[in-house]
């Protein structure tokens, strides 16, 4: 191979963009061969799957027959007024927002105690990070049995006597998301600490003491110096956690299935039902195009600003 | 790699010709590594062994196994084939059954069956496909996927009724059976009701194996002894026994609809006592409408029903609400008659049942049958079993281990049924049958879960207009209604 | 930002043990009890006999020690009908090991092309490439079902692993993106005087230093496919093929199954992501972070 590198030498300017006006180099060309499958994977099984799904939607299949007629935005009409959709779309707003704040409050709170130079700090951190290494599945087992009502954390308040806090848990149908956000958020709000924990250790003592100098209560350097540097971080944790809430689907079927009037139904489970056993196809579609859609408002906007940032770097 | 002095920039940029193989070479490597996994699936074929017992809740909880289940390994040659056909071609050959009968009784029943037909089809294995969970939906959804995909087994388990007729057959996935029953005379097997529900566009689809009956009304004697009731049998009855029995702290009405088909199901029976037999098979054809008074009334008979059931309805399966009866905690259920099965297996005995209110000669009914698939790889086989199935010989092995009756009339006088059973099979003859919507008689898939979420809204809201309206929505989606 | 959650750099204060110290290091602790409270219950309750498992006794510590449960819920009970989960725990060593392989290799390559030979576009096709790992999967689930029908791959756990190493493919890829951007470009340059071509390069400079990336993609997909549940659910059937999760999910459904068997169940089922959590927990948590953090 040297040899022939060495007789193909090329002058000064043989630049990369006067390349592209011939034929791709061969690198170039591995380069793309490389990467093709993937991409046409990624074509195929995702934009290409997300466009049949659409057209899907855009059909009158809810038999288990196919049925290809055109009925365009009738099932996403139809959708709007099937009250368990309603209730479905209600939860969401509900269990995302209760989410985001709990675990963003809590991460934060315990990233910061854990900054303070604390013995066992890997105890503690390794303690409350290990959620995320469990199943949705077995976090559903689990809180299920927790917040039964007859048992569990209800037990527990009983015996140090606050059992005016105890409750139905998931099964009361004004508050049972709550119960489901409960257990989510025991599972990822480590994932937040982790964040704000790296966040907070980048930012350099100096500016700490910046803050501090001016006799600013810790509060005070907090609010207005600390908490600013962080809000990168709190921005991806928001996506992050946005767009997982969104998708919230295991730890439905694990742990409450659609609930007392649908307390608990998420738009993912309502999809799942209705297209595998209730046969309508067409209605889940239109359900999974929803919730991309909702998705999409989130992450699409993260992606592009992410990818614009890395071009001015 | 040797050191190169300077290294300026020019240097760097050393183009080459494409060189065809190396590009090929490196597309084919890297595709290859991506597809190496679905090669290695195209070699593999999908095991079919047998399903190991897994545990199912699915309605019918079950009464012990009289007798011990068979294997389903193909016995030695026993007894030459009688009369019966010999399997497609090659001697012996497969049957793919699928099912959801995992646990209990009902295993132990599909499992008598099989011994039956391995005695009369020696050489033929048995191959069981039985998915657990969520009481049949789960082997549903996989079904369905199945025969989508064009990969039928050779029979299936189904309700009878518009589940299949609505689903299967309009999908054009299933054979008609007519010429096997004409064969096998079911004609004069089976009750008339029967016959109507398993039939469309002139054609039968399946064949019932078993009946189980939706609208009874189960109660603690002990506790309705101790406080004067007699059994309820109308509505104003079923009040006035409730009042009582809520002045002296007892449960009226046990409910367990954590899985929402609980209280569909007990809404089924009070349309039905409310409508009467012709108004409420009305419901499902389009004759009777939705926006009926009529409906109105049962929404809000409902209603009141709902005044009297446990508070922790929603935390509990029906089982467990069972349980609270058993207890004495509470005085009566309204649940289909795998109660029965449940009461045997937890050996509770000093049970009574009637009809749901108003529902007097009046018979739910909804049954497990089994079909033909359109291309079955083992049509002969699937063909013998289903005689076996409609016969009284398979009906008797069956019911009795699953605790329900035979839908043969002339199966039944074999031993293994109790009380309950018995009186059933009398009434089965005589009362006016009806097709169950919740357990896929009256209605296909897609409106039996609608009508299921709009009571499962009723339940907690009990708003009866909003709910109305949403059950003749959901008869509009499923192109009954206009 | 930096990823790494190391301590970097202890902040000197006064270390007097202050009421405030105190207070931190109580709340520290009610929140770790918090956490484990689950785990808790769930070894709790799989050590007691079949007699102690009763719900009001769910806090209360077994009195014996008894493995019974455990026993249940990995071989099954033939008299009660309880499916063990070994089966199915294999069956999730079988998807998960080739997946995660797969698509870290996958991973890896995809990497390396979009974080040193920008070619036209790619700068495009990264984003376009890692929404795929954003999506609902609910939208692609329904023609998903069909095509791996077309492809005689549904109902397998071939066929899983395929899926798997497909939509796996945006994570793993921005994993080694990241990771290989940290690499000089002088060291690729130096290679390519040397006349190493793309694929060399990648042999001599890139693959000797992706260890720690490897590791972050292993342990990243490991946990993620063992822990899956919705293709798990959708595309097998058959109990003796499916994966754990969906074993799990069908045990802890079940009316007829004790609780305690369940607990002892979903025990086993998250030991193996557990253990790997322990054991390589840095790793973990760079996994988490990478796709957080930029760069």
């Amino acid at each position: 191979m040297r040899q022939e590198a060495d007789s193909a030498v090329l002058p000064v300017a043989a630049t990369r963009p006067r390349a592209s006006r011939r034929l791709l180099t061969s690198d170039q060309a591995i380069a793309i061969a490389l990467v093709a499958p993937s991409i046409v994977a990624i074509a195929v099984f995702v934009y290409g799957f997300i466009g049949r799904t659409a057209y899907i939607s855009l059909v009158r299949w809810n038999d288990i027959a196919p049925d290809y007629t055109f009925v365009g935005l009738t099932n996403y009409i139809r959708l709007m007024d099937v009250e368990r959709f309603q209730i479905d779309l209600k939860n969401t707003l509900v269990f995302t927002v209760t989410f985001i704040i709990l675990c963003l409050a809590v991460g934060l709170l315990l990233a910061m105690l854990l900054d303070q130079r604390i013995r066992f700090e890997a105890v503690f951190r390794t303690i409350f990070i290990f959620p995320l290494a469990i199943s949705f599945i077995v976090t559903g087992v689990a809180w299920r049995w927790l917040e039964t009502p007859s048992s569990g954390i209800n037990l527990l308040f009983d015996a140090v006597g606050l059992d005016f806090l105890m409750n139905g848990w998931f099964t009361d149908p004004n508050i049972g998301i709550l119960g489901v956000v409960l257990a989510a958020f025991w599972q990822m709000s480590g994932y937040v600490m982790a964040l704000y924990l790296a966040g907070l250790r980048g930012i350099s003592e100096d500016v700490r003491e910046a803050a501090r100098v001016d006799g600013a209560t810790e509060w005070q350097s907090f609010w207005h110096v600390i908490f600013p540097l962080l809000h990168p971080i709190t921005l991806t944790a928001v996506i992050i956690l946005g767009h997982i809430s969104l998708k919230i689907f295991d730890l439905t079927v694990s742990m409450t299935g659609p609930g007392p009037g649908f307390a608990t139904d998420v738009p993912s489970l309502f999809m799942y039902q209705t297209t595998f056993f209730g046969s309508r196809f067409s209605q889940g579609a239109a359900i999974a195009m929803v919730l991309l859609l909702l998705v999409s408002i989130l992450i699409v906007p993260y992606l592009i600003y992410n990818a614009r940032n890395e071009v001015q770097r | 790699m040797s050191a190169h002095p300077g290294g300026s920039s020019t240097d760097l940029l050393r183009e080459r010709r494409i060189e065809r193989r190396v590009f090929l070479k490196t597309l084919l490597g890297a595709t290859g590594l991506a597809a190496g996994s679905s090669l290695l699936a195209a070699c593999g074929s999908q095991q079919a062994t047998p399903a190991a017992p897994a545990k199912t809740e699915s309605k019918p909880a079950e009464t012990k196994p009289a007798a011990p289940a068979a294997t389903t390994a193909p016995a030695a040659a026993a007894k030459p084939a009688e009369g019966k056909p010999a399997a497609s071609g090659k001697p012996g050959g497969r049957l793919e059954m699928f099912s959801w009968w995992t646990t209990g009784g009902e295993e132990a029943g599909l499992k008598a069956m099989y011994a039956i037909f391995e005695k009369s089809h020696p050489g033929v294995e048995i191959v069981n496909q039985a998915v657990a969970g969520a009481a049949g939906s789960n082997a549903k959804a996989v079904l369905k996927t199945r025969m989508q995909g064009g990969d039928p087994p050779d029979s299936f388990q189904v309700h009878m009724g518009r589940e299949l007729t609505d689903g299967y057959v309009a999908a054009n996935q299933v054979e008609p059976l007519n010429d096997l029953y004409k064969s096998e005379k079911y004609e004069e097997a089976f009750p008339k009701g029967v016959l109507e529900i398993v039939q469309a566009n002139g054609n039968y689809w399946s064949v019932p194996v078993n009946i189980h009956r939706a609208n009874v009304l189960w109660f603690n004697k002990k506790v309705l002894a101790d406080n004067q009731i007699n059994p309820p049998e109308t509505f104003d009855d079923f009040f006035s026994a409730a009042e009582k029995l809520k002045a002296k702290g007892i449960t009226p009405l046990a409910l367990g609809d954590k899985e929402p088909f609980a209280s569909a199901h007990l809404f089924e029976t009070v349309l039905l006592g409310v409508l009467g037999p012709d108004a409420y098979k009305g419901l499902w054809t389009g004759a009777t409408k939705w926006e009926d008074a009529k409906v109105t009334t049962a929404l809000e008979n409902m209603k009141k029903m709902l005044g009297y059931i446990n508070a922790d309805h929603a935390a509990l399966t029906w089982d467990q609400a069972n349980d609270q009866l058993i207890q004495g905690k509470a005085a009566m259920t309204i649940m289909g008659d795998w109660v029965n099965g449940d009461y045997t297996q937890k050996k509770f005995n000093d049970y009574g049942w009637t009809l749901s209110p108003g529902t007097k000669g009046m018979f739910d009914a909804l049954s497990d049958t089994f079909a033909l698939p359109k291309n079955a790889k083992n049509r002969d086989n699937a063909i013998d079993w289903l005689k076996l199935a409609g016969s009284v010989e398979g009906q008797d092995a069956f019911n009795p281990l699953k605790g329900s009756i035979p839908a043969n009339i002339n199966a039944g006088k074999a031993a293994g049924y109790n009380d309950y059973l018995k009186s059933t099979m009398k009434d089965w003859t005589s009362h006016t049958i009806v097709p169950s919507v919740v357990h896929g008689a009256a209605a296909k898939d897609g409106w039996a879960q609608s009508y299921t979420d709009a009571i499962n809204s009723f339940v907690t809201k009990q708003d009866v207009a909003s709910t109305q309206k949403a059950l003749a929505a959901a008869c509009t989606d499923a192109g009954v209604c206009k | 930002m930096s990823a790494r959650v190391v301590a970097s750099g202890r902040r000197w204060r006064a270390v007097s043990v202050r009421p405030g110290r105190i207070a931190i290091y109580v709340t520290l602790v009610i929140f770790a009890l918090f956490y484990l409270m689950p785990v808790y219950v769930l070894l709790v309750t799989g050590l007691k006999s079949f007699t102690e498992v009763t719900l009001d006794r769910m806090w209360a510590l077994p009195e014996g020690f008894s493995l019974d449960s455990f026993r249940d819920a990995w071989l099954g009970n033939a008299q009660t009908a309880i499916p063990g989960i070994a089966r199915n725990f294999w069956n999730t060593i079988l998807l998960t090991v080739p997946a995660t392989i797969i698509s870290a290799i996958l991973g890896s390559v995809n990497g390396y092309v979009l974080s040193k030979w920008k070619f036209r576009g790619a700068d495009v096709l990264f984003p376009v490439i890692l929404f795929g790992m954003f999506i609902p999967y609910q939208a692609v689930l329904i023609p998903l079902v069909q095509t791996m029908q077309v492809l005689g791959l549904y109902g397998s756990i071939p066929g899983l692993v395929f899926v798997h190493v497909v939509y796996g493919i945006p994570i793993t890829t921005l994993i080694f993106r990241n990771y290989y951007a940290t690499v000089p470009g002088e060291l690729v340059e130096a290679a390519r005087i040397d006349g190493a071509g793309i694929l060399g390069v990648y042999r001599q400079i890139i693959l000797p230093l992706s260890w720690p990336g490897f590791v972050v993609v292993v342990i990243w997909q490991f946990t993620s496919i063992w822990n899956e549940f919705l293709f798990a659910i959708v595309l097998t059937s058959n109990p003796q093929v499916q994966p754990i999760m969906v074993a799990l999910n069908n045990l802890a459904g079940s009316y007829s199954v004790q609780w305690n068997i369940q607990m002892a169940g979903a025990l086993m089922a998250a030991l193996p992501t557990l253990l790997v959590y322990i054991l390589l927990g840095r790793f973990f948590l760079r996994g988490l972070l990478a796709g957080s953090l930029k760069g």
